[in-house]
């Protein structure tokens, strides 16, 4: 589904993913772990089109297209979906408003008919009660005056609404207490299939133990340095990165 | 003759209205005096520091005449059915396209001729009292150039207690008449709402088309627990100038709130000052203006907390794209007495284009102590994350930015409780922006 080679990318002149390589199969889930700084948010932007950051050589494929070259808006119609590691608030833009413009741009895109009001707001009643969404978010301006965890839930809820091919967790997992997180856990997992991926951006191995990797990779100074199974998470968990920033 | 003073001299002279009561004579002699003596104000002069108005004063103006204008022409500026309406054409106000047949008889409006050249008694003892009273012929040489012509305009009188149901819309036209040269109107509009009284009305000022200047004045009383809900749609022709100021005195317990929509014009001049002149008496002053293409915008906005235990609101937000100018002076002035003040004040300036330029200003003038005033303003371009985050879901960037332009309008548009109307202000500032946006996505 996504094959990344050799990817390279900086921020202001900055260098920051030195040659990422990188392939995720549909069915699978990669956890990407590493120290702050080691580029594992810059991957998940890079991956998702945000324009403060230049690749600056290497390729990406998904499903055999060049990704590199679509807007971020096609990336997402596409089936790419990165849930932002700070969701931003959106004055004035009511949530359940932007949602039925997300879900339809998408569906147009795919030659889908678009919901109407009634269609819609019987989906989204649906899968909001999976992630414990209550009706006063979906009436607010986007991520407005929302908690930290309801913001993370906020954007599994889109997840679960638009139904990506590839989702991208980028550290959604910071700042959610236990109830939270497996409230998201279970959002993510829910949406595991054969024809979907998963890749879990994460500081912390506990995310894991919930949304549980086939494999996991360590980035550090923008290369991943280690891959491995799921194990390796533990590992990271037992000895810190030290161990691998010294190998 | 000076030369300044020969300048200003076609101004208050010609063709000006002599006609009416003793005090209106006097009224308009104060006027004339205090227009000669101002001048017109230039940009050494700090209300006016970045208003150019020369194209006015130097412009080639004169009186409008009468100028036939069909229902039909107007039809897109009436609000719904606009059940109640006054119609001011050139400054004369129009029997023809009023409709006032609706109204209770516990409200009296129509032509201020009417009031001021005969009528019943009472009215005229309310125009005696409450014309200039409030609008600062004095200091304002706009308004004492408009009080120096006064003649005609509309009066909107409310009995006391009395609640109107239906909006009265309140439209002032500006259309090309037989006369060669721009013409120049000074409407006047006149509104004394009783105690207790519950009334909304829109002022909407539009033109027909070509180049002209609109000098309007209103005057608004507001009585003792009295709710006003105000509207102004400034919608002028693009080539127009526009300067008019509404003056409000709030009483005790009173509410009034006021929305201004600057949508049209070439060079623009919206003054609004109210003073709350009675304990417990709440303002609200919120306004939303689109300035594109080579147009200049001013907004001019004074809240007077003059009694204690006084609420003021206030949200006044921009859309600036081409080379527009604009420029929002907030002053809010808190005097001795006005303890337990509560003033708060937003304004913000989205900017859509590199070339556009904005100068804004909060002036809070506080002398009271136990005050709680708040002002923030913000200028800036779309938020780029708010742009990504809508793009990383899907929505192109058009389209983002669309939402965003929507929402930072919306927050104004939606207060807007007069459904018609909010309809319209949408569907005019919408495609306004629609046009800019194609612009500078084409450059």
């Amino acid at each position: 589904m996504l094959q990344v080679k050799n990817l390279q990318a900086q921020a202001e002149g900055k260098e920051i993913l030195r040659g990422i390589n990188l392939e995720v199969s549909a069915g699978e889930v990669h956890a990407i772990m590493g120290p702050n700084g080691s580029g594992k948010s810059t991957l998940a932007r890079v991956l998702a089109g945000h324009p403060e950051y230049e690749v600056t050589g290497g390729t990406v494929l998904f499903e055999g297209r060049d990704l590199l070259e679509m807007e971020p808006d096609e990336r997402a119609r596409e089936g790419v979906f990165m849930a932002f590691q700070y969701p931003v608030e959106i004055a004035g833009v009511n949530n359940a408003y932007f949602l039925k413009a997300a879900l339809n741009a998408k569906r147009k895109h795919h030659g889908q008919q678009e919901l109407d009001a009634v269609e819609f707001m019987a989906l989204i009643r649906e899968r909001a009660k999976a992630l414990d969404i209550e009706q006063g978010m979906l009436n607010r301006a986007v991520n407005e005056g929302f908690s930290g965890g309801e913001k993370k839930r906020n954007e599994i809820f889109q997840m679960a609404l638009l139904e990506p091919k590839l989702a991208i967790l980028d550290e959604t997992d910071s700042g959610l207490d236990i109830d939270a997180l497996k409230i998201v856990s279970h959002g993510v997992n829910a949406l595991r299939s054969p024809d979907r991926a998963t890749i879990v951006v994460t500081h912390y191995q506990r995310l894991l133990n919930y949304i549980v990797p086939d494999y996991v990779h360590v980035l550090s100074a923008g290369r991943i340095v280690k891959s491995g199974g799921k194990e390796l998470a533990l590992e990271l968990e037992q000895k810190g990165y030290g161990w691998i920033e010294a190998a | 003759m000076t030369q300044v003073a020969e300048k200003l001299h076609p101004w208050v002279s010609a063709a000006r209205p002599v006609a009416g009561p003793r005090w209106l004579q006097a009224l308009r002699e104060r006027g004339t005096a205090r227009f000669s003596a101002l001048g017109f104000p230039t940009v050494r002069d700090e209300e006016w520091r970045f208003t150019n108005v020369s194209p006015i004063s130097n412009g080639d103006f004169r009186p409008a005449g009468p100028s036939p204008v069909t229902l039909n022409r107007l039809a897109q500026f009436i609000y719904g059915d606009a059940a109640h309406r006054l119609v001011v054409v050139n400054g004369r106000f129009s029997p023809e396209l009023s409709r006032l047949d609706g109204l209770p008889q516990t409200v009296r409006a129509g032509s201020l001729a009417g009031v001021l050249h005969g009528g019943q008694q009472e009215d005229s003892d309310l125009a005696q009292e409450h014309l200039g009273a409030l609008a600062d012929v004095d200091d304002r040489a706009f308004a004492a150039l408009n009080t120096a012509h006064l003649d005609d305009g509309a009066y909107v009188f409310i009995a006391d207690g009395a609640v109107v149901e239906d909006p009265l819309q309140i439209l002032f036209v500006s259309s090309p008449d037989a006369g060669s040269g721009a013409p120049v109107s000074h409407p006047r509009l006149l509104v004394v709402a009783g105690e207790n009284s519950q009334a909304r009305m829109v002022e909407t000022y539009v033109g027909t088309g070509g180049s002209y200047f609109t000098n309007g004045v209103t005057e608004v009383v507001v009585g003792e627990g009295a709710v006003l809900d105000h509207y102004k749609v400034q919608q002028e022709s693009l080539a127009a100038f526009h300067i008019a100021s509404m003056h409000v005195r709030a009483a005790r317990s009173s509410t009034f709130s006021s929305h201004s929509f600057s949508l049209g014009g070439k060079l623009v001049r919206n003054d609004a000052i109210a003073t709350l002149d009675g304990q417990g008496a709440e303002v609200t002053l919120n306004g939303l203006y689109l300035a594109d293409g080579e147009r200049f915008v001013d907004n001019h906005t004074t809240i007077d907390h003059a009694q204690p235990h006084c609420p003021s609101h206030e949200i006044y937000k921009g859309i600036l794209g081409g080379t527009a100018r604009a420029v929002f002076n907030g002053k809010i002035i808190v005097r001795q007495d006005a303890q337990k003040t509560d003033a708060k004040q937003t304004n913000r300036a989205l900017l859509l284009t590199d070339g556009a330029l904005i100068n804004t200003k909060p002036q809070l003038e506080i002398f009271a102590d136990d005050v709680k005033c708040t002002h923030g303003a913000a200028i800036g371009q779309l938020d780029e994350d708010a742009l990504f985050y809508l793009r990383a879901r899907g929505l192109t960037q058009a389209e983002a930015r669309d939402m965003l332009i929507h929402a930072f309008a919306g927050e104004i548009i939606h207060r807007v409780k007069v459904e018609p109307l909010r309809l319209a202000i949408e569907t005019e500032l919408y495609a306004q922006l629609a046009r800019d946006l194609a612009e500078i996505d084409a450059a």
